[in-house]
């Protein structure tokens, strides 16, 4: 379904990812983990067109996705959640999921400022559909609140409901559990689990929680210094000497 | 599922609400004319079409999170097509509105491009530059534009079977005019379009990553905000019959921005309160001093900006806000917290009445109804 092959970027001196590739097979949940600054976020950044690698390639079902213009990569079933909430904060929450439908919608600017008919019935539509999501989540009665001001874990969830707007195949959930409590952190993988099951999404994620990341992923990408170190199940990455040393640590 | 039934029975209340606000201002409106004096009349005709150009300036500004200081520039854009079509081609006033209007959009557009890449205060640098540049301009121009000494064409003329004195026609066709255009604007807002504008003022590549196209939504926003401009601009020219470059000078760009943040930015009523500021403000300044108006002018803003950061139409919200905090309400205390945790840099809790931060709206649902932002816009935060 994606196939990484390659890819490099470099910031000026700094190499932040050197010839990283692997496969994601439809269906599957992938974890990248690795040290901070190995280059996690920025092979995400390079998946949504964030940035363009130096060299490299990054296919979509057989598409360049190097080729698309930001923008459309949310069209073509890729959606992703930010590392520290990307939210919208001064939009209502139900709003912030509706605008994750906009690639989805066709609504122009003169259409739009006429109100004709079917404007109406597509924000009819997208609304529904938000609230679907947003009960579907649990956040049916916070819909109304601005997405700023409500707690963390809640914030992670409008954040998965908005991404889900998407209607994405391929997910891209960059640290889902960082900052969340142990008891959240365990109601959130069951509704990652939940999700990808209902919404038949195929999963990347990056997250340093290893509990999280190794009972949801099939399959385990350890990046280290912009390098790719080791690859293989969660089983097999747990016994990798380099994955120890890089990442996991052994017991003082 | 209760709680759902529950929402459509409030909406559909606060939908009549509406309806019945709408029809009492219209009524209001409508029958001003005939209750005021030529003069006053004028007044508010002026009012109603700095309303325009403040809605424009809203979209851009306020929805957008874009600046612009050349708005005046667009404003004489508008005004001097729709005097030049009249001097020389001798069209009639109706033909000059969408030409002024096609043709400031186009304006508009062009700018959209630079606005693309600069930001913040180089953006507002590029569009002041337009609107220093624009009147010697005019100057130069003298064939087309009557150089300095401007144009003077007709207003406005009642036709015979409506009976009407020319304050009062005037007054109404601009009502008219005002009103789509303020209608136009709540449309495009209340849209997947403002969403998509108000996604990008919040945080830009979200938006992008959830597939809104930047570029042709901000320079849209600009197109739009200048079109907006040009036609009230264009009713200029046709309530007061007569152009010159110094009727235009970069000082209006700058006392519009000032009109639509004392109205309110990112409210949908902001600009016709803020225009009522531009317009009255400056006469009564000039009643309490007249050696000084601009200080008088001055001073009011920094009063409005201390008792209303978030402008005019967030008063209400605001003292209402106040009222409820100051009232003992142990109920409403937690539902607050998480606002007060999610602001480090708010001020301590005993100054949060003079605060300007969302926690206006989830204490007053009357207010995010009238906005559709969801959250009054934190001005000083920005």
């Amino acid at each position: 379904m994606l196939a990484v092959d390659g890819i490099s970027v470099r910031f000026g001196g700094i190499t932040a990812l050197d010839g990283v590739g692997f496969t994601v097979e439809p269906g599957t949940a992938v974890g990248l983990i690795g040290p901070n600054g190995a280059g996690k976020t920025t092979l995400f950044n390079c998946l949504t067109r964030r940035c363009t690698p130096d060299a490299g390639t990054v296919r979509f079902e057989g598409e360049d996705l190097l080729a698309l213009p930001p923008h459309a990569v949310a069209g073509r079933g890729i959606a992703r959640t930010f590392q520290n909430l990307g939210l919208f904060p001064r939009l209502t929450v139900r709003e912030n999921v509706m605008v994750g439908a906009h690639s989805r919608g066709r609504t122009g600017h003169v259409a739009a400022a006429l109100r004709l008919p079917r404007v109406r019935r597509e924000e009819r539509e997208l609304r529904d559909q938000a609230d679907d999501l947003l009960r579907r989540l649990g956040l049916a009665d916070v819909a109304d609140h601005p997405a700023s001001g409500l707690p963390f874990g809640t914030l992670k969830r409008v954040e998965l409901a908005r991404a889900l707007a998407v209607r994405p195949r391929l997910l891209l959930l960059d640290e889902p559990v960082n900052g969340l409590s142990h008891g959240e952190v365990g109601h959130f993988a069951d509704l990652v689990r939940s999700v990808r099951e209902d919404f038949d999404l195929t999963l990347v994620v990056v997250e340093h929680h290893m509990g999280f990341v190794m009972g949801l992923c099939d399959k385990v990408v350890c990046l280290d210094f912009g390098r790719k170190i080791a690859e293989g199940s969660p089983e097999e990455i747990q016994r990798n000497g380099a994955v120890i040393e890089a990442y996991l640590g052994v017991a003082a | 599922m209760s709680t759902i039934t529950a929402t459509l029975g409030t909406d559909r209340a606060r939908r009549l609400r509406a309806a019945l606000t709408v029809l009492l201002a219209a009524a209001v409106a409508v029958g001003a004319p005939f209750y005021f004096a030529p003069f006053q009349v004028f007044q508010l005709t002026m009012v109603l079409l700095y309303a325009v150009a403040l809605a424009g300036l809203n979209l851009l500004v306020g929805f957008g999170g874009q600046i612009s200081l050349g708005h005046g520039a667009f404003f004489a854009a508008g005004a001097y097509t729709a005097a030049v079509m009249l001097d020389q081609y001798d069209t009639g006033h109706l033909a000059t509105l969408p030409v002024a209007a096609a043709g400031c959009f186009l304006l508009g557009l062009g700018f959209g491009v630079p606005a693309l890449r600069l930001r913040g205060l180089y953006l507002a640098l590029v569009t002041l530059a337009f609107a220093v540049f624009l009147p010697p301009l005019l100057k130069r121009l003298e064939p087309v534009t009557g150089g300095s000494m401007g144009l003077t064409v007709d207003k406005l003329q009642p036709p015979a079977w409506s009976g009407l004195a020319e304050d009062q026609w005037v007054y109404l066709v601009v009502l008219a005019v005002t009103a789509v255009a303020l209608l136009l604007a709540r449309n495009l807002l209340r849209s997947r379009v403002g969403r998509a504008l108000l996604a990008v003022r919040d945080n830009e590549s979200a938006a992008e990553v959830m597939g809104v196209r930047l570029s042709l939504h901000k320079t849209l926003a600009f197109a739009w905000s200048a079109m907006f401009a040009g036609v009230a601009g264009c009713l200029y020219t046709w309530v007061i019959g007569f152009v010159s470059p110094d009727s235009f000078s970069f000082v209006l760009s700058i006392t519009l921005l000032a009109g639509l943040v004392v109205g309110g930015l990112g409210s949908l009523y902001g600009p016709l309160l803020g225009a009522a500021f531009v317009m009255y403000v400056p006469s009564v300044s000039q009643d309490v001093s007249e050696a000084a108006p601009g200080v008088v002018f001055g001073l009011l803003i920094i009063t409005v900006m201390f008792v209303a950061p978030t402008g005019l139409a967030g008063l209400p919200g605001r003292v209402r806000a106040a009222v409820a905090r100051r009232l003992p309400r142990p109920a409403a205390a937690p539902d607050r917290t998480p606002e007060a945790a999610s602001a480090p840099d708010a001020k301590p809790e005993s100054q949060s009445a003079s605060e300007p931060s969302a926690t206006d709206t989830p204490a007053d649902p009357a207010v995010a109804d009238a906005e559709p932002v969801g959250a009054p816009p934190r001005t000083e935060k920005e």
